[in-house]
């Protein structure tokens, strides 16, 4: 019976919510990508960049949008190092996604070396505080569940709703899935592939840095080397999920993030007396493999996903 | 901008773009040393006494190369059967605890056989973990980059149950280690008062073993072939699934060879930092080796030497070592641009 006051008290839900939102942000940025047709395993070394890009200009002085922009800067930065790599010179996507987690990984740790050379536990900025939106958070229930939490968690839905929008009304989304589904055909309209290509998979890594940064800027108040910890691996698994759709990929993050929270509520009952943590741990890994696993039959993979596109070549 | 094929690239362009990259990654880490308060030339020097300055560095480099030029191996198999096993990690956890369970005094055999039943059976677990997903990707079609991936985070979750529970040293004082290893299943020293072990010659032989079953054997030029073009290899009657399950099998084994040798020969316990990431390492030493078994060896002592390097000039200047990293990664980016460029010529439209 633990299990059904879990599954309905408002703070359970907050709680997924909360942690739904990194994933929903790197997910939407994931998404964009692909629907282009470039796989990005940046995904993970961009939210490690992000989560600390934007924590250290806060800490430096600016103020937490400030932040957040200066890790989108950073992850438009790192997309373009991929983007360059994987679209004009068509470089093998996997390649260049690993080498790019490595750098961006690795050059985040020594920047916080070389900022902070001699701390033992990283400062702590103020991070953004839970927003209560009038009316909407005096709902019984759904108040506390969905409309206290901070502005970072309300930009995410709000991103969701601009990427589905963008992609499915807008001449500029007709062209971005045109190029991940047949670029031959965006050519023949006389669009640059290349362009649209390096565009989508810039501002998608500027999203999965956001979605780092949400982690240093509102889950907690400070960065940690091993904070993003496969979140982004667990995205890349999200898209698939969702079917390369934003609405989908919205539920398959939220209920992601209610098995992750009620992971963490049931190593307090009962259960986390006799189960070894690391169970509970292991849960979201093997969730997403279960989800690829699921949704591995439905051919909704864009077809030109991994295809390098050079003009000419029939 | 468009890419034309060269037909025949020169010499001079086969040697230049690589060079090119060399002189990239020294450049960049010179002036990331620069911003750290260094200076580049002592930073780069001190990583050259560090790694090769003395027989104490320069045995350092080698036992640092052993598990690289194992993971370097499974990479490379892997990736030239365009199989993406990115789970080099998990798999050497894996060799390493099948090490820890019978190492331990499990099986009282004489040091050769037990060593022999150790690798075995190391290398038959490794290959069991990457046999998952690359049974998933022939079956259903599942992308195997993302659950080699997580199957590191699980396996990773694994190792510290089994050392806080069943495998924990009960004399460990509370830390999450397993038992000491018996004399017997220890890879002893090649040279006594040497602090180098067998596993550096079996990696060495290993690396041999696969690029004579790369050049030389009909499996070899059947990975390659599924690697090349997967419908021209179906097409030509290659097995494909079969072939890319045998690849599995070979990049797993190998990559829990890094594991036994870590365990069996460098730390005699195992512990959950065992590999400082090994297995993703592996894959810029594959890269950097173009894939090529032997190359593997070169890249595997050059990304070990700048690791020790870096370690003691981290010690000696201050520069965080995590530059070491850096350079590594800047490294297999240009590489591959390079790779490209030694083989396309870039136009303009």
């Amino acid at each position: 019976m633990e299990l059904f006051e879990i599954l309905t008290s408002a703070a359970f839900w907050a709680a997924a919510i909360r942690i739904a939102s990194p994933l929903i942000f790197a997910t939407m940025g994931e998404l964009i990508c692909e629907r282009a047709g470039v796989l990005n395993l940046g995904i993970e070394g961009i939210m490690v960049a992000g989560a600390f890009a934007g924590w250290i200009a806060v800490w430096a002085g600016l103020p937490l949008w400030g932040g957040v922009s200066v890790a989108f800067m950073v992850g438009v930065g790192l997309g373009g190092i991929h983007s360059i790599l994987s679209v004009p010179f068509g470089l093998s996507q996997h390649v260049v996604g690993i080498g790019l987690t490595l750098l961006a990984t690795s050059a985040t740790f020594y920047t916080y070396r070389v900022m902070l050379p001699e701390v033992s536990t990283p400062p702590k900025i103020d991070a953004f505080q839970p927003l209560h939106i009038p009316v909407l958070s005096e709902i019984p229930f759904f108040g506390p569940a969905l409309f206290q939490q901070t502005a970072l968690t309300y930009l995410a839905f709000i991103l969701v709703g601009v990427v589905s929008f963008t992609l499915y009304r807008t001449p500029l989304g007709l062209a971005v899935r045109a190029a991940g589904e047949s670029p031959a055909a965006v050519a023949a309209q006389g669009l640059s592939v290349t362009a649209i290509r390096m565009g989508a998979v810039m501002v998608g890594s500027g999203c999965m840095a956001v979605g780092g940064a949400f982690l240093t800027m509102s889950a907690f108040d400070s960065f940690f080397f091993d904070m993003v910890n496969g979140r982004g691996w667990i995205c890349i698994a999200l898209v698939v999920f969702g079917a390369w759709r934003p609405g989908k990929a919205l539920f398959g993050a939220i209920l992601f993030a209610a098995f992750d929270a009620l992971q963490i509520r049931l190593q307090q009952t009962g259960i986390g007396a006799v189960v070894p943590y690391q169970v509970f741990l292991m849960m979201p890994y093997i969730l997403s493999i279960i989800a690829l696993i699921v949704m591995s039959r439905r051919a909704a993979v864009p077809a030109a996903l991994m295809v390098p596109f050079n003009k000419g070549e029939r | 901008m468009r890419l034309e094929p060269i037909a025949n690239p020169s010499l001079a362009r086969r040697l230049t773009f690589p060079a090119l990259a060399i002189v990239a990654t020294i450049v960049i880490a010179s002036l990331l040393a620069m911003i750290a308060g260094g200076n580049p030339m002592a930073v780069l020097g001190q990583i050259l006494i560090g790694a090769f300055g003395s027989k104490f560095a320069l045995l350092e480099t080698l036992n640092r190369a052993t598990p690289l030029i194992f993971t370097g191996l499974a990479i490379a198999v892997a990736f030239r059967a365009k199989l993406w096993n990115i789970g080099a990690e998990a798999q050497l956890y894996a060799g390493a605890v099948v090490v820890a369970v019978l190492g331990t005094g499990a099986l009282q055999m004489p040091a050769p056989i037990l060593l022999t039943v150790m690798a075995l059976a190391a290398m038959m677990a490794g290959a069991f973990l990457l046999l998952v997903p690359a049974l998933l990707k022939t079956r259903l079609g599942v992308d195997e980059v993302v659950t080699t991936l997580l199957f590191n985070f699980i396996f990773l979750l694994f190792v510290s149950y089994l050392l806080e529970g069943p495998l924990k040293d009960p004399m460990g004082m509370g830390w999450p280690k397993s038992a000491r290893l018996i004399p017997e299943a220890r890879l002893p020293r090649i040279v006594d008062g040497l602090r180098l072990h067998w596993g550096f010659a079996l990696a060495l032989i290993a690396a041999v073993i696969v690029w004579v079953i790369d050049a030389k054997t009909t499996l070899g030029f059947e990975m390659r072939a599924v690697g090349q073009n997967v419908e021209a290899a179906r097409f030509a009657g290659i097995p494909v699934t079969k072939v890319i399950l045998k690849t599995a099998l070979l990049s797993g084994g190998l990559a829990a060879l890094a594991g036994f040798s870590e365990v069996a020969g460098l730390k005699g316990s195992l512990t959950l930092d065992l590999s400082p990431g090994f297995g993703y390492t592996g894959i810029v030493v594959a890269m950097l080796a173009l894939l090529h078994p032997l190359g593997v060896i070169v890249a595997a002592l050059f990304v070990a030497a700048i690791f020790v390097g870096a370690d003691s000039m981290s010690r000696a200047i201050g520069v965080p070592s995590y530059l070491a990293d850096i350079m590594l990664a800047t490294a297999l980016l240009c590489m591959v641009l390079a790779i490209l460029l030694t083989k396309f010529r870039v136009r303009r439209d």
